[in-house]
């Protein structure tokens, strides 16, 4: 298991000195989140109604801009070639991967979201269950964002195809994770939507690896 | 099923298979039409528009179904490198996405009048369209590359992923409690349709299974061709 932290280390490494990812991801979901008001006018009784499907939505965009990198650099350097002859196998690399980008992007995103909220005037109620349904479902995203990276290495246009791929796959996450809020807020408790979104990443951290995996292998071939 | 792996013998005998196949599409679909438009009942509720039906559950099904027979042959050319059920694959996204958007537009029509709107957010319509956009990004993905084989592999792999989404279709009704009916026709126990509406559904059903099966058949013989052609024209080109 050495080789698999040494993995997340190198991943964490590499985006601090090449410095900003995660700001740049922070930076995003808070400008994008700003725009709200002025788009739809700044009434706290609206911004309120709206606030957790606003968050929710940034945040999926927000996770969605860093993922294209998630193996571009590796792949055009050739260490991701190097990677795959590690005793370690590829299904666990690409946890690895995961686990390094969720501590780049989704842990940054979950922990800014309540100042956002606060911004928007979500329910008090609310907190709890935006915080924990972030939590579960950020990692989720990096996840299925990993199979759409593999899967679009070395294509054209890359970064729109993986859009196109990875945004259909987050609407559940989306749907629960809003629901969470929602239900928090109405008095009826988050706890089966948040105990779906537990079952969604067990389920992803059961199955991604594989299919990334091989979409890997056939991106080296 | 390695008999036919062999892309030659696959032409012969679709050839063969083709000419029937596409009059048994035209008989059973203008039966079923026929059937479904002046033979069969109005509802006592929903009156003239459950004709709509007619057209609106076999592309349902069928969306579904071609999506089935993608996997599957994504999962056989995957494993076996199979290469016909690769051309299967690929020659059946589009088609697929047709049947999808089908549905999609048919069940719009008949939500206007009787739901009273064009669209709802609930669990069944947003799945359809889910699967839709998983047609449309295995397209893109199949023609993203430079190198055929490539696109053909990483749409395999994206069509396997996108499997984990017939299962929600399917029971999107049963598991939330949505605006759009629950299963009449398969159910655990006898169908809850009228034996005359469920007539013409199940033939207007075959109709369009057929029918993709010929659509499908076309298009596969087509692509091999084109396939051929084209190595016919390199080995022109390296002969000059």
């Amino acid at each position: 298991m050495s080789a698999f932290r040494l993995l997340i280390a190198r991943d964490l490494r590499l985006a601090m000195r090449q410095g900003g990812d995660a700001a740049m991801v922070v930076a995003f979901f808070i400008l994008t989140v700003v725009l709200f008001p002025f788009g739809v006018g700044p009434e706290p009784e609206l911004l309120q109604r709206i606030a957790a499907g606003i968050i929710w939505v940034t945040a999926l965009l927000a996770a969605l801009l860093s993922l294209e990198k998630l193996f571009q650099t590796d792949y055009e350097d050739g260490s991701l070639e190097a990677l795959s002859l590690l005793p370690l196998p590829l299904e666990f690399q690409v946890l690895a991967k995961c686990v390094a980008h969720w501590l780049v992007t989704g842990l940054p995103l979950t922990l800014v979201a309540p100042l956002l909220a606060l911004l928007l005037h979500l329910d008090p109620a609310g907190y709890g269950a935006l915080m924990l349904g972030m939590a579960l479902g950020t990692p989720i995203l990096s996840l299925l964002g990993a199979v759409g990276a593999a899967l679009t290495l070395g294509a054209r246009r890359g970064g729109v195809l993986l859009s196109l791929l990875v945004l259909p796959l987050y609407i559940p996450v989306l749907i629960f994770g809003v629901a969470a809020i929602e239900a928090s807020i109405g008095g009826f408790g988050a706890r089966p939507h948040l105990l779906i979104l537990t079952a969604l990443l067990v389920l992803a951290s059961g199955l991604v690896p594989f299919a990334a995996a091989a979409a890997l292998r056939q991106a080296l071939e | 099923m390695f008999r036919f792996a062999n892309p030659n013998r696959f032409m012969n005998w679709s050839g063969k298979l083709l000419p029937w196949c596409a009059a048994a599409t035209a008989i059973l679909l203008i039966v079923g039409t026929y059937l479904a438009l002046f033979v069969a009942p109005p509802d006592y509720q929903q009156g003239e528009a459950v004709r709509i039906m007619y057209v609106h559950v076999p592309a349902a099904w069928m969306a579904s179904f071609v999506y089935g027979v993608m996997a599957a042959s994504s999962a056989v050319a995957l494993i076996w490198r199979h290469p016909v059920a690769d051309i299967a694959a690929q020659q059946s996204a589009p088609l697929g996405a047709g049947f999808t958007l089908l549905c999609l537009v048919s069940g719009s029509l008949w939500g206007e009048p009787m739901w009273g709107t064009w669209w709802v957010w609930d669990a069944r319509l947003t799945s359809v369209l889910v699967l839709f956009f998983l047609y449309l990004g295995y397209i893109a993905l199949v023609n993203a590359f430079d190198e055929p084989t490539r696109g053909a592999r990483a749409g395999a792999i994206l069509a396997l992923v996108g499997v984990v989404n017939l299962p929600i279709i399917k029971f999107s009704v049963d598991w939330w409690n949505t605006l759009h009916q629950p299963a009449s026709v398969f159910r655990i126990g006898a169908p809850t349709i009228a034996a005359s509406m469920l007539w013409p559904l199940l033939i207007m059903a075959v109709g369009f299974t057929l029918f993709y099966v010929t659509l499908l058949l076309v298009r596969m013989r087509s692509a091999l061709m084109a396939a051929k052609l084209r190595a016919l024209r390199l080995q022109e080109f390296q002969a000059a």
